[in-house]
């Protein structure tokens, strides 16, 4: 069964969408909504990685060696200046998107599983990384025209 | 005679519930001059609250000279408070700015309106040919008349396109308009000040009520001192007046630590879901969220709300049976929710209280989401804060398409591939350097905004070109490049909305001083000297005045929720104020919306799609469709998170900020009033008398209060708030001080930080340390008559002002209220799902 691959593929993304979050938040202090609402967002991605933990220990006895290509590449560093925002917000963009495709797979495995438990941590999963997606998109769409434009 | 500095609210005027507010005309006029010398009442409303009471200005050898309150007006039925009857026109002396000044050489020189509009003009267009619109940013006020933001907004977003314009009502009602667009659709207030008359229950939501808007406190206290008496309680973390009067009527003062508003709102929503209190015909039938907001909810019990927000599990129980059990209830919302953590959340879940118990647009039920100054409504219909005129939607093709139809330009010119560009966000790109020129009118940030020290940075920068326009020669004003002198209230002519959509105009009663001119015939200079045209080639800007300004908006007005095509000069002029939507089936206006529990979300006339509270994060607009709506208030849920700075070892204090009784904005104008300026003439520290001696602080003792940001230094009240909280009021700024120039302000201290939806600062939360640094020589200067009393009244002087002012209850009958529609014009109704 490879289900136990994918969680861990989706725990190991999870914890690295949320250092790259608080890295992105850090990286950016002088942007304030930036700073704040990625450490918000950070501890909501470890809140839900924390509640995949045990689902992940239970199919954990029936782990099978992880392919080295299942895991998500976290940020090197974080850019600075108006276009460096735009492209750090959009990497997190890509992290939370991967987060949300296999919150997609694993939900499917745990509706064909019929497993009541993990189903329910895949649903309250969704809605955060629906939540992170949303905040990524609005903050790009307003942060692109003058960093492209105007800026320096 | 009455003393008006000493008794805030003048003489009482009891009535029962639900018979009318009586009438009370008050008249103050300058010393030496009577009755009989007044040659001329012109008639106006006041600008300095968010009230907007009606008021006539004495005129006599050309001068402002006295000023009385109108007996017929809805608003105050003849009443004013201190800063309307001292502070509206005593400023008229000799420091007006009455030419245009210019940088020359690192200095401000005087210099003539050619000189300084082409300085002006030639940048704009510099930078428009370089860069493109982005490059222009526009910071105005709460303090321009409608006319003046509408003709703004048409010159920044069709004749520039630049999204980059908003206000210092960014500082005040940004929160009220956003709580209202994510629970009810659109901007638009659903409550009347009709409900004080008719209440069971008053709940006043971080609003100091009897200090930031006088009159209708005094129309409250009528209320607790006729007979059914409503219960008050009030969410505050100051001792303030209306907690003494929440204690006095069997009610609650609730004193949450500053920045936990939500969990005590979420507590108080439990509380009502748990105990069965809700009206479940009203929320199936007009609401959506339900079943999300009670399992947000959930956790929230009594015990644990307690804990987060330091409060008696029991008081929240009390004050939560109140508003459960009360057939009627009046909900206020002002700063101490606005400018604080989670501001849109915890404002819409005020919404939330009345939604679930059916209790809006009902005599007597009702939401007031209040603003701070009393043309901030205007800012916001017009478009020229963060909105698009006539409450559109900007990610709504058809509503740009409407407006680029009414001004006759491409829709591409008008800027809505985002939200419009809010304040906080504008100075960042001026300190980054993307935004290079500046024109901010009839406001003062660099004593108003948050951080001082950074604004000033920002203001300084070489790269970017600044121009002033206002009445005086304000601490911003010393920044920048060109200082245009702008015609102040009185000078000039337009209309303004209060924060209960009554509409009042204001004539022009004196000339401006030397050379100032309106805003307006500024405004419209800038655009006839840019050459802005339409896509035909005619001018943008087709009206040359006042009056028509007014024509042109009532066309950007007609349909929406906002419609002011019933109302003229003509119909204002002589009578009363008359609250919009005002069209040809509503002639006198409506008192209240939404009686038939029908909203303004349908995704055709909604005026936003909604934000997630927690981020901000926008939803899409087909998302929002699929929701249907369709005429639904939205029942928004967010869980409470702790606030971007906490107190902490080095910074052990919350400093919270706010208004007085006796200035408004940045005392421009109160602070060159004597009676004003005598009754609170310097900043003062109020430490709770605990803090205080642990501290070894007396009373009027020096001390010093410093944040990561910045240090105030003023002598300490002893007063009577809580335990770990320090208060500071705003906004006293070094244009009136020989002194340490940048040690008074208390936004010195405060953090660049905003709300996520409504994007308004939090004023309300620094962590700060306080230190003594010197004996004092006598109490602080700060008023005994308010909040702001020292714990021990006795050992300060009383607060005085003279007996200048006479108060006239006659028996003259109150105006009667407008009708309130059965259907709220404007707004689509239900749709019946298909199938």
């Amino acid at each position: 069964m490879h289900l136990a691959t994918y969680l861990g593929l989706l725990h190991h993304s999870l914890t690295t969408l949320a250092d790259a979050f608080r890295q992105v938040g850090q990286g950016h202090g002088d942007e304030p909504d930036v700073w704040h609402t990625c450490r918000v967002l950070a501890g909501r991605v470890e809140h839900e990685a924390e509640a995949l933990a045990p689902v992940v220990r239970r199919y954990g006895e029936h782990r099978e060696v992880e392919p080295e290509r299942l895991h998500a590449a976290g940020l090197g560093s974080t850019r600075s200046g108006a276009v460096g925002l735009l492209r750090d917000l959009q990497d997190l963009y890509t992290l939370a998107s991967l987060t949300d495709i296999t919150w997609t797979v694993v939900g499917q495995a745990a509706r064909g599983l019929r497993d009541g438990e993990l189903l329910d941590v895949v649903t309250s999963g969704e809605q955060e990384t629906a939540r992170q997606l949303t905040w990524l998109r609005t903050r790009i769409k307003q942060a692109a025209p003058q960093a492209l434009i105007a800026a320096d | 005679m009455a003393d008006r500095i000493a008794d805030i609210w003048g003489a009482r005027t009891p009535h029962a519930k639900d018979a009318p507010w009586p009438v009370r005309v008050d008249l103050h006029l300058d010393e030496g001059v009577a009755e009989a010398d007044v040659e001329r009442w012109v008639q106006s409303a006041c600008v300095l609250c968010s009230n907007g009471c009606a008021c006539d200005i004495a005129v006599k050898d050309g001068r402002m000279v006295g000023v009385r309150g109108r007996a017929g007006d809805v608003v105050n039925h003849g009443r004013l408070g201190p800063k309307g009857l001292y502070g509206s026109w005593q400023w008229n002396g000799d420091d007006r700015l009455t030419r245009p000044l210019v940088r020359r050489g690192g200095v401000l020189v005087e210099s003539d309106w050619d000189t300084a509009m082409d300085l002006v003009v030639r940048r704009s267009r510099e930078l428009l040919t370089e860069v493109g619109p982005l490059s222009h940013g526009f910071y105005t006020s709460g303090q321009l008349f409608l006319e003046e933001y509408y003709t703004l907004a048409v010159i920044g977003k069709a004749g520039l396109g630049t999204p980059h314009m908003d206000g210092n009502t960014r500082l005040c009602t940004a929160t009220a308009a956003a709580a209202m667009k994510e629970s009810f659709g659109s901007d638009g207030q659903p409550g009347s000040y009709h409900d004080v008359d008719s209440c069971d229950a008053l709940f006043l939501f971080g609003h100091n009520m009897a200090e930031t808007q006088t009159v209708l406190w005094s129309r409250v206290l009528d209320r607790l001192h006729g007979p059914d008496r409503p219960a008050v309680v009030v969410v505050d973390p100051r001792r303030t007046k209306v907690a003494d009067a929440a204690v006095a009527s069997g009610g609650v003062h609730l004193a949450p630590l500053p920045g936990t508003n939500q969990a005590l709102m979420n507590g108080l929503v439990r509380e009502v879901i748990a105990n069965g209190w809700v009206d479940r015909d009203y929320v199936d039938a007009h609401t959506l969220g339900y079943d999300e907001l009670a399992a947000t909810v959930e956790p929230c019990t009594p015990e644990h709300v307690a804990e987060t927000c330091g409060i008696d599990p029991d008081d929240l129980r009390r004050a939560a049976r109140i508003f459960g059990t009360s057939d009627r209830v009046l909900s206020t919302v002002l700063q101490g929710f606005y400018q604080s953590h989670q501001a849109t959340a915890a404002s819409c879940q005020v919404n939330n209280l009345h939604l679930l118990r059916g209790l809006i647009g009902s005599p007597g039920s009702g939401v007031l989401q209040m603003n701070g100054q009393p043309t901030a409504q205007n800012t916001r219909e017009c478009g020229a804060d963060g909105d698009l005129p006539g409450f559109r939607n900007w990610a709504n093709p058809e509503h740009v398409e409407q407006l680029a139809r009414l001004w006759n330009v491409d829709p591409a010119t008008i800027p809505h591939w985002a939200p419009p560009t809010h304040a906080m966000q504008l100075w960042r790109y001026a300190e980054q350097g993307s935004i290079r020129f500046l024109w901010i009118s009839a406001t003062n940030p660099a004593v108003s905004l948050p951080e001082l020290p950074r604004v000033r940075e920002i203001l300084a920068r070489e790269d970017l070109f600044v121009v002033v326009q206002d009445g005086f020669r304000t601490e911003t004003a010393e920044y920048a490049d060109v200082v245009l002198p702008a015609a102040l209230w009185g000078e000039k002519q337009g209309t303004f909305t209060n924060a209960n959509r009554t509409v009042h105009l204001s004539e022009r009663a004196v000339e401006p001083p030397g050379e100032a001119r309106s805003d307006l015939d500024i405004f419209l200079d800038y655009a006839r000297r840019m050459d802005l045209r339409d896509r035909d080639g005619a001018p943008l800007i087709g009206w040359h005045d006042p009056e028509g300004a007014f024509e042109a908006w009532k066309e950007c007005s007609r349909g929406r929720l906002c419609d002011y095509t019933g109302l003229s000069y003509d119909k204002l002029r002589g009578g009363s104020g008359i609250p919009w939507p005002c069209d040809e089936d509503h002639p006198d206006g409506c008192d209240r919306l939404y009686a038939d529990g029908v909203f303004p979300t349908h995704p055709d006339v909604c005026e936003d799609y909604g934000h997630d509270l927690l981020t901000g994060g926008a939803t899409a607009p087909e998302r929002y469709r699929a929701r249907r709506p369709d005429g639904r208030a939205f029942l928004k849920a967010a869980e409470y998170a702790p606030p971007p700075e906490q107190p902490n070892e080095d910074y052990p204090f919350v400093c919270t900020t706010g208004r007085t009784a006796y200035h408004f904005h940045t005392r421009t104008k109160t602070g060159r009033s004597r009676r004003l300026r005598g009754a609170a003439p310097e900043p003062w520290v109020e430490l709770s008398a605990r803090d205080a001696d642990a501290l070894g602080v007396r009373e009027g003792d020096l001390v010093r209060v410093e944040s990561p940001r910045g240090r105030v230094e003023a002598p300490a009240r002893v007063g009577r708030g809580r335990d770990g909280v320090v208060f500071v009021p705003f906004h006293y700024g070094y244009w009136d001080t020989d002194g340490d120039r940048h040690a008074r302000a208390a936004n010195e201290l405060t953090m660049t930080e905003w709300d996520p939806v409504s994007k308004q600062p939090l004023f309300k939360l620094a962590a700060v340390r306080v230190t003594k640094s010197a004996d004092g020589t006598g109490p602080a200067p700060a008023p005994t008559t308010t909040a702001s009393a020292p714990h021990d009244l006795a050992s300060v002087p009383a607060t005085r002002g003279e007996d200048d002012v006479r108060e006239d209850v006659t028996s003259a009958d109150p105006p009667a209220p407008p009708p309130t529609p059965d259907r709220t014009p404007g707004v689509l109704p239900h749709v019946a799902p298909k199938g």
